[in-house]
């Protein structure tokens, strides 16, 4: 039985707080700063909000994260619920989120995460924390990072396709010239392809600017039905197409190195939508390091299997580029608090599709693909929205 | 600061006793014969309950690899290579390529395991690099 879900939900709300070092607000703090803002950007009550989730921080971890926040704000809903699928659980979020509208378990949902991985916790910390993702007995000993991970799946496209550092390099580079365009970004700089090879190797054959920031922040969004939605200060941005897939959690264990759950997660989304890459704006794909963005521009048929470098370098995913890929600077450039990493790619394309990026707006901006991950390539999720529900 | 030892349950203290013993460790299905590996209750291809240990041939290739040159903690010192290693029988598992020049390690080259004491009671099945 499929999903009937196109169209009929819709996202009425978006707010980032700062991003970058935010020491003055500890990672509970962010989250219920994110709420506030957005409820502003809807146009809400509290009072009118009846579903809440969040999400777990690492550097202030909750039995009951999201009780919590509806107790801290003093919101009683009567959905509530934390969800953790590492950097994907932004869009599974969302995906829940989506169906207990359209099943009536709530109308008015916020969805709020936040983490400080900057400030909340140390480097050493951040490190342990985040390698943990490795299993217990017979991965963590080896002592990868998680750059050292990644790099396990970027070796191994490298080997098979022939794809070179280089290509690697241009993800970074082209999210760098967009951050450039965004004044909320944490890194703007323009980097230069050489300047991401002459950075110092972290994990053979990623740079130390292949890999995403670490970064404190939280961002929210305000989902209802279609119905409801247009009487809403902003204009609504519709869900069109949702899908996910879960092939392992330890990377050891992925059924292939190089295709990813992607596949899955995409085909279920565009199928949805009833939509194809080409119809694609833009795309914001998790950048957690380059080569995930290789792997998924494959994977999600912006290009052929093995193709992702040449796409990169022959068609641009930067600022002007034949698919604009991760426009607000994406977590290599704009911010990366850990799982919250791809709020704000969501906030973004909300705005892009308001028409409200300032100087980074598109041309054309009528509909694009997110799609976010987490664990080692684990759990995907891929969502399609746009301006119109039909 | 102290490395990441594997943590105890009772089927990977039979693994890593193995190790050991000098002898890397595979779980077979008596049902559908195929060995599996990390080790389970049950076999993740039919889902039989009767598995036995049987010892693997140490021999593989590796599927893919990295150097690590910013260690996770400092009880790693960088730089040092983590492979995923395709075993002979089937099986892929994670371990550390050594005595080797990290900047020799290619994708596919053969590997053979070897024991590497990590304290009096760990011992980890590590892999050279064959021929
Ligand atoms: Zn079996």
């Amino acid at each position: 039985m499929g999903e009937n879900l196109r169209g009929k939900v819709a996202i009425v709300g978006a707010a980032d707080t700062p991003v970058g070092k935010v020491p003055e607000l500890n990672a509970f703090e962010l989250c219920a700063d994110a709420i506030q803002r957005v409820l502003a950007d809807a146009g809400l009550r509290k009072e009118d909000v009846d579903g809440l989730i969040t999400c777990n921080s690492m550097s202030m971890p909750l039995l009951y994260h999201a009780e919590a926040m509806a107790e801290y704000l003093q919101m009683f809903p009567r959905y509530c619920m934390a969800v953790g699928a590492g950097g994907g659980t932004t869009f599974s979020i969302i995906h829940h989120a989506a169906s207990a509208i359209a099943t009536g378990m709530a109308d008015v949902v916020v969805v709020a995460m936040a983490d400080s991985l900057r400030s909340g916790l140390s480097r050493q910390q951040a490190m342990l924390v985040q390698s943990s993702t490795g299993h217990p007995q017979y991965e963590q000993p080896w002592g990868l990072t998680v750059p050292a991970y990644y790099a396990l799946a970027g070796q191994a496209h490298m080997a098979e396709y022939g794809t070179r550092p280089e290509h690697f390099a241009e993800v970074a580079v082209a999210c760098r010239a967009h951050a450039a365009l965004n004044p909320a970004a944490q890194k703007r700089d323009p980097i230069t392809v050489d300047d991401v090879l002459n950075s110092r190797m972290i994990a053979d054959p990623l740079h130390l600017l292949d890999c995403s920031l670490v970064s404190d922040g939280g961002s929210a969004i305000v989902l209802t039905s279609a119905e409801r939605a247009k009487d809403f200060p902003h204009a609504p941005v519709y869900l069109l197409g949702m899908g996910e897939g879960h092939s392992h959690e330890h990377i050891s264990q992925a059924r292939n190195l190089t295709t990813s759950a992607a596949k899955e997660a995409g085909e279920r989304a565009y199928a949805m939508a009833g939509l194809g890459p080409r119809d694609m704006d833009f795309a914001q794909l998790y950048d957690c390091f380059t080569p995930t963005v290789l792997i998924e521009l494959e994977d999600l048929g912006f290009c052929a299997k093995g193709e992702g470098g040449p796409f990169i370098v022959d068609q641009g995913i930067g600022p002007g580029g034949q698919l604009p890929v991760n426009t607000h600077g994406g977590l290599l450039s704009h911010s990366h608090p850990g799982n919250p990493g791809s709020m704000f790619a969501l906030t973004e394309s909300v705005w892009q599709l308001r028409g409200t990026a300032g100087e980074r707006q598109l041309g054309k901006a009528d509909v694009g693909l997110l799609h976010a991950q987490g664990g080692i390539l684990s759990s995907h999720c891929t969502l399609i929205l746009g301006r119109e529900a039909n | 600061m102290e490395r990441t030892f594997p943590t105890s349950s009772a089927l990977s203290d039979a693994y890593y006793a193995g190790c050991r013993e000098g002898k890397l460790l595979l779980q077979y299905c008596s049902d559908c014969q195929q060995p599996q590996f990390y080790p389970r209750i049950l076999c993740s291809h039919c889902g039989g309950r009767e598995l036995a240990w049987r010892e693997a041939s140490g021999k593989g290739h590796i599927a893919t690899f990295t150097v690590v040159r910013q260690p996770v903690s400092p009880a790693y010192e960088a730089p040092y290579v983590v492979a995923l290693i395709d075993l002979e029988e089937g099986p892929r598992m994670m371990s550390h390529i050594v005595n080797c020049d990290p900047e020799a390690v290619r994708v596919g080259q053969p590997v053979q395991v070897s024991f590497e004491n990590w304290s009096e009671t760990l011992t980890m099945p590590v892999f050279q690099l064959q021929g």
